[in-house]
């Protein structure tokens, strides 16, 4: 029983040394935030949930355990090591993974060009490639403000992989990696990208509202979906614009 | 232009709104000629659709003359007459590619929010809700049509709207039940539902080689049309006390090989089954009607296929799975891969094999689509079919 109580103690913590601390920051930050928010109708919803999700972010650093990574069996403190090699080892993780019909080659070259990349990603204003390995990344935030960094390329294999990690005084430490794999006979490529991010306390009210959204994981979904929508189709689906007997009212019924 | 639009439960009205324009380089605009009331519009007039928005523009069923065209469209050129499938596809994807053009991974801008409720998105469709992608329909003046490069269809000449119309849906999902149900020479299939959807399936059974149909209603003229224009030997289910039975008896004790569920989550029937399906859906406890569903599944031979082109959007309850297993059905299902059917099924109307014209009960102008959706809701003036002329 004792060894047995142990083992599941141990095996209760599943989130890495600097995701765990950064993580309990930056739920304090959030929790805060939210609270601290205009209880204005409309705004009052989402400040409860950002204090919810901050609350949330608290338990999981002070416990060092994740229930999400538990109900997906995904223990990243084995895997640590590793990926904190590639990536850097900043805060907030998000991984999603898309299968898109088309050549490997095609879909490394359309990433591998960065100034691509605001097409796929709504959140990004531009990215300027200055020379070899050096890139500047413009974000949109709130109130029409952006954020900048700069970021170089950390790891370039044809076809394979693209890795990147901003460079030290950015307004949002991150980091990120995109692989090509080609899937099973006849299902194309699949595309897996795992994004890491962490920003400095100073400006964190604005800048969690904009670059940690609501939802990371929503967002960079979103970006996948759309990198397969302009390799696949070579265009987005939109009803924006087209006709509708809606008045400036949206009501939503049923 | 003039649109028909939901506004809630059975509140349809026609409304001036902005004009359709390209929003997308695969765009092409129609000025709609002709346009129908699908069964599964009624689905939406009684509210049973999630994620519908005041102002929608309905329709998922039209064909007209093309009056702009997107910068990427090169099939196709201004003033071409065309029929649209009611399932918009991009015909790039993986789905697309092999023919399954309802499930396509890019024609969804909401694909997120069916993912949330369904794991993984279907295509969208026109007036069909937001689940659906959101995209107005075509009970309108003009519609916009998106990849018009790859969906649309151009009408040889000498074609009358009305021959065609039905391509855009019910035709092609008639036919894909009673193809999905993979028919051999002397199969018995038995079509649950005499609206259009069911006539289409009984008639395209007969067209893939099947020996006999069984179609089964409780409406005494749909039945009649199952008979004289379909060719079906009909049943009246509220006739029967047992309509195991009478299947089982009708097919010398095997059962039909095959059956089709053409009515969908909002199946009337009668006895037990029913009255509990309707307690329950009135207590919200559950979203889709299934007693005809049930049957086909009980009254089904061993081995066979239930084929199930009738629209269901949530949760069953009471499904026989026990039954299905027993007997190793296979059950097949899901919105039509429209754009598969659409070349050979205009040839078989070329060609005479079959007249689509026989489902119209109505013509109507646009103006009257309001009453129209009433009358085909109460199923009077022996309501079948409504054409609508914008």
């Amino acid at each position: 029983m004792t060894t047995n109580s142990t083992e599941s103690t141990k095996a209760s913590v599943n989130i890495a040394g600097t995701e765990r601390w950064v993580t309990a920051f930056v739920g304090g930050g959030l929790a805060t935030y939210g609270l601290l928010r205009s209880p204005a109708p409309g705004n009052a919803l989402s400040g409860y949930a950002m204090t919810a999700a901050g609350l949330y972010l608290i338990f999981r650093g002070a416990t060092g355990h994740c229930p999400a990574y538990s109900a997906l069996g995904v223990n990243p403190a084995i895997e640590a090591e590793e990926t904190s090699q590639k990536l850097g080892d900043v805060g907030i993780k998000v991984t999603h993974a898309v299968s898109i019909q088309k050549p490997i080659g095609e879909l490394y070259a359309y990433w591998r060009d960065f100034t691509n990349l605001p097409h796929i990603m709504d959140h990004l204003n531009s990215v300027t490639v200055q020379d070899g390995t050096k890139s500047h990344w413009v974000a949109k935030a709130p109130l029409g403000r952006t954020v900048e960094w700069d970021a170089e390329l950390i790891n370039d294999e044809p076809n394979k992989v693209i890795a990147w990690k901003s460079l030290p005084d950015a307004d949002v430490i991150n980091a990120g990696a995109v692989t090509f794999k080609t899937a099973t006979q006849g299902r194309g490529t699949e595309v897996r990208v795992e994004i890491s991010y962490a920003p400095p306390a100073g400006k964190l009210g604005a800048i969690i509202a904009h670059i940690l959204g609501e939802d990371p994981k929503k967002q960079l979904d979103d970006d996948l979906r759309h990198f397969k929508q302009m390799m696949e189709a070579g265009e987005r689906p939109t009803t924006e614009g087209q006709a509708s007997g809606r008045g400036p009212d949206k009501d939503q019924v049923k | 232009m003039k649109a028909l639009c939901w506004y809630g439960k059975n509140d349809v009205q026609v409304s001036t709104v902005p004009d359709s324009t390209i929003l997308n380089p695969r765009d092409a605009i129609i000025k709609v000629t002709s346009t129908a009331i699908c069964g599964s519009d009624l689905h939406l007039y009684n509210g049973f659709i999630p994620s519908m928005e005041k102002g929608d523009i309905l329709g998922h069923e039209f064909m007209g003359e093309v009056v702009a065209l997107g910068s990427a469209v090169k099939n196709l050129s201004i003033g071409d007459r065309v029929v649209v499938p009611f399932g918009i596809a991009c015909g790039n994807c993986y789905y697309c590619q092999h023919d399954q053009w309802a499930l396509c991974d890019n024609s969804n801008p909401n694909a997120l929010m069916a993912e949330e409720l369904y794991g993984y998105a279907p295509s969208g469709l026109y007036g069909y809700s937001h689940l659906y992608g959101g995209y107005a329909g075509g009970q309108a003046e003009y519609a916009r049509v998106p990849f018009a490069d790859i969906g649309p269809i151009k009408v040889p000449e000498g074609l009358t709207d009305d021959q065609v119309l039905f391509l855009t849906d019910i035709f092609p999902t008639g036919y894909q039940a009673a193809d999905n149900c993979g028919i051999k020479p002397g199969d018995t299939v038995a079509v649950w539902g005499c609206g259009p959807v069911g006539q289409f399936a009984i008639q395209s059974a007969y067209l893939l080689g099947a020996e006999r149909v069984i179609a089964m209603d409780h409406i005494a003229e749909r039945l009649a049309m199952a008979r004289d224009k379909s060719h079906a030997d009909i049943v009246n289910y509220e006739e029967q006390d047992n309509l195991f039975e009478t299947l089982k008896e009708m097919t010398g004790g095997r059962g039909p090989d095959h059956c089709i569920d053409a009515v969908g989550l909002e199946a009337h029937g009668t006895g037990l089954g029913n009255i509990y399906d309707k307690t329950k859906e009135l207590a919200r406890l559950a979203s889709d009607r299934s007693n005809v569903l049930r049957q086909a599944i009980q009254c089904c031979g061993k081995g066979g296929t239930v084929s199930i082109p009738g629209v269901y959007g949530g949760f069953l309850d009471k499904f026989p799975m026990g039954v299905a297993f027993a007997k190793g059905l296979t059950l097949k299902m899901g919105q039509t891969h429209t754009q598969k059917y659409l070349a050979p099924l205009m040839e078989r109307i070329q060609k005479g094999d079959i007249d689509p014209t026989f489902v119209i009960s109505h013509h109507m102008t646009l103006d009257e689509a309001p009453a129209g959706y009433k009358m085909f809701k109460e199923k009077t003036d022996s309501c079948t079919k409504i054409v609508l002329k914008p």
